[in-house]
């Protein structure tokens, strides 16, 4: 395994309206790490988040990116009409993913696989979201509150990609409120 | 760059303004709904009303163009699809016409397919309602890029109808002007005009998914 940052960034800062939401954040992540970002409602937790996937422009400092990245915000993305399978073959297209059998499974939403996403529950919209990470490989994940709605199954489920995901070279930078499950490697207060 | 995330994005817009079939319904009763009030409203005299059909039909073309707008990147970004689809490999001006392509292709098409029959009703002379289909579907796409860029400007306001009018009706203006010139033309189909109202449409063409595209990126910033 390398040494290489997957992902960096330096003294990023963001205003929101008159105020500052946080200034001189520096983070990075390098293979096999996991960073938790910590802060109370309302610090800028997913507005850092979406900095570092190149979603929101920072009002200062720069992000570096060497290595392609997942972004998993806390709306799931799913159209009302979707089944969760036409969801993931959609993506698998747009992406140049593989089948999406073997994920459809590993998620566990072979029984709800063909119901419109409208008539899901929450868990299983998030666990179709989830299910997008395994579509396409790329090295860094951006998870924004990704245990919400999810059962202990699905929470446990979760925990094994992302314990995969760390194993085989891969980064996660997430927002987590409460206990994180797994063991960061560090942890950012906002 | 590889065509395949923009035949996704159109086949999802496709699905989605499909979905329900009010994609297609709404526009077309209110095309249908505008065309038939106005026989009550200015009189039933045929020469009046050949005189003014065709006109009436481009009005009632681009407010109809508008009614199925407002929803058309406000969904992608309320439900963070609009997230992905910035963040996919191609430029967002290229998933943006494919975007719009699908939702002409539902909502705007089957207006000008319908107007021959509304024109044969408000008295437009028959030989002339196939060229007037012709200059309503080329027309109408020109509205529909418009509308799908005033649309993406006003993605992040709440019930923003009215904006999205706003913003894109001045746009209309050039296609409206061509369009009614080539139906009030001594023949139908006249050369000029069609070229004219066809320029216009080019031009929204090839500056409106740029548009749409700058204007999403803002939304989701």
């Amino acid at each position: 395994m390398n040494d290489e940052n997957l992902i960096s960034a330096n003294g990023l800062g963001m205003i929101r309206g008159a105020r500052v939401l946080f200034g001189e954040v520096s983070l990075f992540a390098k293979p096999g790490e996991a960073i938790v970002l910590r802060g109370s409602n309302g610090a800028g937790k997913t507005t850092l988040l979406r900095i570092l996937a190149g979603l929101t422009q920072p009002a200062a400092g720069d992000v570096t990116r060497a290595a392609e990245v997942h972004w998993l915000g806390h709306r799931d993305g799913l159209k009302p009409h979707e089944s969760p399978v036409e969801h993931l073959s959609l993506w698998a297209r747009a992406w140049g993913g593989g089948a999406t059998d073997p994920v459809i499974e590993r998620m566990g939403l072979t029984r709800p696989k063909d119901v419109p996403a409208a008539l899901l529950s929450a868990g299983q919209r998030r666990r179709t979201a989830l299910g997008r990470l395994l579509l396409v490989d790329r090295p860094v994940w951006l998870l924004d509150e990704p245990f919400s709605a999810l059962d202990t199954n699905g929470r446990d489920l979760l925990l094994e990609l992302i314990a995969g995901h760390r194993a085989s070279g891969g980064a996660v930078i997430a927002a987590i409120h409460g206990e994180a499950g797994f063991t960061a490697s560090r942890e950012v207060v906002l | 760059m590889s065509p395949a995330p923009i035949r996704a994005a159109f086949a999802q817009a496709f699905r989605e303004a499909w979905a329900g079939g009010a994609g297609v319904l709404l526009p077309a009763s209110f095309f249908a709904g505008a065309a038939m009030l106005v026989p009550f409203a200015v009189g039933s005299d045929s020469d009046q009303l050949a005189a003014i059909g065709g006109g009436v039909l481009w009005v009632a073309l681009a407010l109809a163009s508008l009614v199925t707008m407002e929803r058309l990147f406000q969904a992608d970004l309320e439900d963070g699809a609009l997230d992905l689809w910035v963040q996919a490999d191609v430029p967002m001006s290229a998933i943006a016409a494919a975007k719009v392509a699908a939702h002409w292709l539902v909502s705007g098409l089957p207006l000008a397919l319908l107007s021959p029959l509304l024109g044969l009703m408000l008295q437009m002379e028959p030989d002339r309602l196939p060229p007037a289909m012709l200059a309503y579907g080329i027309g109408g796409l020109a509205f529909f890029l418009w509308g799908a860029f005033g649309a993406a400007l006003s993605a992040t306001v709440r019930r923003g109808g009215l904006l999205i009018a706003l913003i894109a009706l001045p746009f209309y203006v050039p296609t409206a002007i061509f369009g009614a010139m080539s139906l009030q033309a001594e023949v139908p189909m006249p050369l000029i005009e069609t070229l004219f109202l066809s320029a216009a449409t080019l031009f929204s063409m090839a500056v409106a998914p740029f548009g749409i595209a700058a204007a999403l990126r803002l939304a989701t910033d």
